[in-house]
């Protein structure tokens, strides 16, 4: 786990010192909701028995909680004769930027943007942070846990 | 030998600054000299499905380039969020459609590893075979296609001839041609079918002489040499910082393979070798995947004796709290119907944490990151998907080449859209 503020330093360290010369992956995650009831595999209500409540479920454990909405992982790999892989974490709340890594490896471009594009991680100093996989006019980051599933919006679907 | 190479491809780096996947002509030339911008793609015979490529374009040679992608995009992450672990396998090789075994393979892999359940090791044989053969299916449909996008309409058939044989292999084992879900958490769906080893050495016998053939037309072909030979030019370090892997790594003189490098199911007991070729063009990569079809059915045999030796031993893990029981003791076992129907209905739960795991699929590093919550669904799923790396090396790759090898060289990378877009 890496202060947000120092992740480029850190990671140009990790580059030069250590050896590790390929970014493998940078995987963010939204933790919304993370232990509460009704998302994944607390399908138990606080309120009592539902039909559809496993018994053996529901607010019987609750996971760790997590210091704040958003991680990003960065999963960096050392190709070389002693290979290692590292996980390198920062925590970020909504809407915080964090520094792009595109100095550092030239492979963040695209994996930055996919991060924007689904779920809306501001890479400060990223020279072309634009959507990736989305239509560039679309609104939302569809990876969000408060992004419905099959939120995509019918057009005229509501219109006379 | 060493892994990164001392040789040079081509001095410095060539990684476009400042944006590294975009070739920007600079404005002043684009407005006193003759550019035209071409848009290329998504819907061309030869960008590999719906890659798009906006190419300025001087004369003939390509000076400016920036790849388009998230044509394919279907939210395969976020829809198995939604499902419980055991129905999202059937997502996870649907996202490369090419190597299905391999994705459908890390995706259970990484559950398992949060699990922390053993498995059989007839069942991580049998893995591998199908890992490998997929790996040759996979290298069959690039050379088909690839070639077909350079002139060589006849390879197409050819390869796919031999496809089709690993197609007939697949559908014995899984009973499917095309994802079979056949790799469960725990081991396989079912135990491979007696006559299964011998079938599928009849396809061991038969792949090594298709590979003598197929080289045998192209590589005396100077239409082929012609159009492969010191283009797409990408040196180890351009390689690696851009985040490159398998056959583009092997390519440019890297002598990196996970399967031998970091070995994961039982590949340290295998013998094979790992091609390594030092030009960086696009017939150093076709030269690497047919050297590795024919060490993937070297591996294939070596699986295929061992599996042998352990015929009639278990095929899944005996934990029934992940797998689901034997059909034939639902009718006798009240047990069994319990544990049936929790994994059925709510899904086995996994413990909460987060992993990530790689392998070396058929385009190279093939990563799954996973969170769970302790809970009967996925928290997030993240796939590293290999084409989406090698995309980013377009425009690398392209410098100073001509629009019809910009045909050649994206072919080249290997790129499948469904792996890139998810």
């Amino acid at each position: 786990m890496v202060d947000p503020a120092r992740l480029e330093e850190a990671c140009t360290y990790l580059r030069d010192e250590k050896g590790f010369n390929v970014l493998s992956d940078i995987a963010p995650t939204d933790y919304l909701g993370w232990g509460e009831q009704g998302v994944s595999g607390y399908i138990g209500s606080a309120s009592g028995r539902d039909l559809n409540v496993p018994g053996s479920q529901g607010l019987a454990r609750v996971p760790d909680p997590k210091p704040t909405r958003f991680s990003v992982s960065y999963h960096l790999l050392r190709v070389g004769d002693d290979p290692a892989r590292l996980r390198v974490q920062v925590w970020l709340a909504d809407g915080e930027p964090v520094a792009s890594l595109v100095p550092v490896w030239p492979a963040a471009d695209w994996f930055e943007r996919e991060a924007w594009d689904m779920m809306g991680i501001p890479f400060a100093g990223h020279p072309n942070l634009l959507r990736i996989l989305m239509p560039e006019d679309w609104e939302g980051h569809p990876l969000r846990k408060d992004y419905p599933l099959g939120g995509e919006p019918v057009r005229f679907s509501d219109e006379d | 030998m060493a892994v990164v190479p001392s040789t040079r491809i081509y001095e410095g780096t060539r990684i476009p600054h400042p944006v590294p996947t975009i070739l920007e002509v600079d404005l002043e030339k684009h407005s006193l000299e003759d550019i035209l911008t071409v848009n290329f793609g998504p819907n061309h015979p030869s960008t590999h499905g719906v890659l798009r490529l906006i190419v300025d374009l001087d004369g003939e040679t390509v000076v400016g380039i920036r790849a388009v992608i998230g044509y394919l995009h279907t939210g395969f992450e976020k829809n198995m969020e939604a499902k419980s672990w055991w129905k999202s396998i059937t997502y996870a090789p649907r996202i490369d459609y090419v190597s299905f075994h391999a994705n459908e393979l890390l995706y259970v892999l990484a559950i398992e590893k949060l699990l922390g359940i053993d498995v059989p090791r007839r069942a991580t044989w049998a893995r591998m075979a199908l890992a490998e053969l997929t790996r040759i299916h996979s290298h069959l449909v690039w050379l088909g296609t690839s070639a077909l996008e350079i002139g060589a309409i006849s390879m197409f058939w050819y390869a796919f001839d031999d496809r089709d044989s690993i197609l007939d292999l697949f559908e014995m084992a899984g009973g499917a041609r095309m994802h079979a879900r056949y790799v469960q958490v725990g081991g396989l769906a079912e135990d491979l079918p007696p006559a299964f080893t011998a079938e599928a050495r009849k396809f061991c016998d038969q792949m090594p002489k298709s590979v003598d053939e197929y080289e045998a037309i192209l590589d005396r072909q100077a239409i082929w040499l012609e159009r492969t030979k010191g283009i797409g030019l990408l040196s180890a370090e351009d390689a690696l910082a851009l985040g490159q892997s398998g056959p583009m790594l092997r390519a440019s003189g890297v002598n990196w393979d996970l399967r031998k490098n970091m070995p994961y199911l039982a590949y340290d007991e295998v013998e094979f070798d790992v091609p390594v070729y030092r030009n960086g063009d696009v017939y150093d990569r076709y030269k690497v995947r047919m050297d590795e079809m024919r060490q993937s059915v070297r591996i294939v045999r070596q699986c295929l004796d061992r599996l042998d030796e352990m015929d009639g031993e278990p095929w899944v893990a005996d934990d029934r709290k992940v797998v689901l029981p034997p059909r034939h003791e639902l009718h006798t076992s009240m047990e069994s119907l319990i544990h049936h129907f929790k994994i059925v209905t709510e899904g086995f739960t996994v413990p909460e944490g987060e992993v990530y795991v790689v392998i070396e699929s058929p385009r190279g590093e093939n990563g799954c990151y996973i969170v769970s919550d302790g809970g009967a669904r996925p928290w997030r799923v993240k796939f590293r998907a290999p084409s989406f790396a090698a995309l980013q090396a377009t425009a690398t790759a392209v410098q100073n080449c001509l629009i019809a090898d910009l045909v050649a060289v994206a072919g080249s990378l290997d790129p499948v859209m469904g792996d890139a877009d998810r």
